[in-house]
């Protein structure tokens, strides 16, 4: 295996960009988890479908957009996704969670009539949906690096502020956290997360890499910062095994990913209920 | 002399065209033990958001420590304790450690970390509510009670002047909740801390505060707890809504509702 990475771009690329996006989901995805924000993950993945499928078909139909990286108007979509997730958040007031399906069934909308305009599926669009080891350019691994260090600033910088917000919101606010103005940049970043993860993983199983390891994580931790660093030994895991059996089977990199991230979650969960049962055991 | 720490002047709030408070004015001075009281939907919560600057007033304004609170910067020396089950996620992954070095956050401000002693500060939070053998354990491990003994360290970790205690004692257990305001009359006696709280614990509660304000959308009463009893029978009746008996212990004369 190292053989071959070290032989092929494609491979050097899909595997740099695996590692980081191992790290970066499941980073972000403690946030998304403990604020009970994992729908809006599968909404944004959805706008950015969107995204892709209308650069999939301008590249088509636009001759001079014929090279336009589709990452681009898929990031765009998917920052914008989130601004309107906002913005629907607070006409709806009562009925927050309105916004989710609302944003989610329009990125579906659009991604469906970009797909028919562009004459369906193609093989690109498959690589977006599912994830694809051998098409991860040189140039979509700088990007997701880029998006790496933005997510990695923006956590250090405000990794308090983003503990009391996650820990009880209305605390935050009374004592005078710009509780508002960290969200809305949260909700930026998870965009930029989405977009980025995809091309490994792909759309409609991104946010699966940014909840399943943290799931998983939360039945052993014991604190937020083991949380934290247990999510992103799983995320790794499931990246690193995931894209090897792909490799080795020809397989969708983002359907092995998940499934193994799932095998690790039933693996912690048998663990902790053998661990339970032989304390109750030890204690009778 | 002075300027109060809480200065609510002619503050009305409506919500959905419904009246929720109406020209309330008080003061909280340094070192008041304050409860305010009132009947289910009087107010009390509402009021207290607007101390701490979650809801703005309808009219009126809220000055603390002398400044309008919309310019007020110093919101640490301002603790707030919400209702336990109100905003804070039950089943967090976090200990109690982590849970009150976050109090510390506005204090160390932003794109600053925590300081270094971060860990002896959140040590002596928790030493003065009773729950420093409990550093360690999980948040979601605990009862209501030592749950909200670990809230009222996060909100002493920055050290403020004024506690804000939105009823506090809801899901705690009788037995417990004696012990509870024991430990806030301690830290209102020993660290001179201003405690503006509203309870519904009006037995529990009479015999450590020193103030009492009876809301129901307008002030029926505000002063000492002691004059409380000069309240009359029919102001007593507009307060609260129903007959209310008055019942007089043998070493004082309290209000029960």
């Amino acid at each position: 295996m190292l053989d071959a990475i070290l032989s092929y771009e494609f491979l050097q690329n899909a595997f740099a960009s695996g590692l980081i996006i191992g790290v970066i989901a499941p980073l972000l995805g403690v946030f998304i988890v403990v604020r009970r924000l994992s729908l809006i993950a599968d909404a944004l993945s959805h706008v950015t479908l969107a995204g892709i499928a209308g650069s999939l078909y301008l590249s088509q139909s636009v001759g001079a957009l014929a090279l336009l990286n589709p990452l681009y108007l898929g990031i765009a979509s998917s920052v914008m996704g989130s601004m309107l997730i906002e913005r629907l958040r607070s006409v709806y007031k009562h009925y927050e969670e309105l916004a989710i399906p609302i944003i989610l069934s329009a990125g579906i909308g659009f991604g469906a009539i970009f797909i028919s305009l562009a004459e369906g599926f193609s093989s690109d669009l498959f690589g977006y949906l599912f994830g694809t080891v051998s098409a991860v350019s040189r140039q979509d691994l700088f990007i997701v690096a880029g998006i790496a260090v933005i997510v990695l600033a923006f956590i250090r910088i405000f990794f308090k502020e983003l503990f009391v917000l996650s820990f009880d919101d209305e605390y935050a606010r009374a004592s005078g956290l710009p509780a508002k103005w960290i969200h809305f940049l949260f909700m930026i970043v998870t965009a930029l997360v989405i977009a980025g993860s995809m091309r490994i993983v792909g759309i409609l199983l991104v946010s699966s890499l940014m909840t399943i390891p943290v799931a998983t994580a939360m039945r052993v931790a014991k604190s937020f910062k083991q949380t934290i660093w247990l999510s992103i030994l799983f995320g790794e895991i499931s990246v690193l095994t995931g894209l090897v059996a792909a490799f080795y089977f020809d397989l969708a990199p983002g359907g092995t990913i998940v499934v193994t991230s799932i095998a690790i979650l039933l693996v912690i969960l048998a663990y902790r209920k053998i661990s339970l049962s032989k304390k109750r055991g030890a204690a009778a | 002399m002075a300027a109060p720490l809480i200065n609510i002047k002619e503050v009305s709030y409506e919500y959905e065209q419904t009246k929720a408070l109406d020209h309330i004015s008080m003061t909280v001075e340094e070192g008041d033990f304050l409860a305010i009281l009132g009947p289910n939907g009087s107010g009390k919560s509402t009021l207290l958001k607007i101390m701490l600057g979650l809801i703005r007033p309808s009219e009126g304004r809220v000055e603390l420590f002398g400044i309008d609170s919309r310019q007020f910067k110093h919101r640490e020396w301002i603790g707030y304790v919400s209702q336990k089950s109100n905003s804070f996620n039950s089943a967090f992954p976090a200990t109690v450690q982590e849970v009150v070095a976050g109090g510390l956050a506005k204090k160390a401000g932003l794109f600053h970390k925590l300081p270094k002693n971060t860990s002896q500060q959140v040590e002596e939070a928790l030493d003065a509510v009773g729950m420093k053998s409990f550093k360690n354990r999980s948040i979601s491990e605990l009862s209501g009670g030592q749950q909200q003994r670990v809230f009222i360290a996060r909100a002493l970790v920055a050290k403020p002047k004024v506690l804000i205690l939105d009823e506090p004692t809801v899901g705690i257990d009788v037995q417990n909740v004696q012990a509870f305001y024991d430990m806030l009359a301690a830290l209102n006696r020993e660290r001179n801390i201003t405690l503006v709280l509203v309870t519904h614990d009006v037995d529990t509660v009479t015999d450590r505060i020193s103030h009492v304000a009876c809301l129901n959308q307008t002030i029926h009463f505000h002063g000492f707890k002691d004059q409380l009893h000069m309240m009359s029978d029919e102001k007593r009746e507009a307060w609260y809504g129903h007959s209310v008996r008055k019942i007089h212990h043998t070493e004082g004369s309290h209000t029960h509702a």
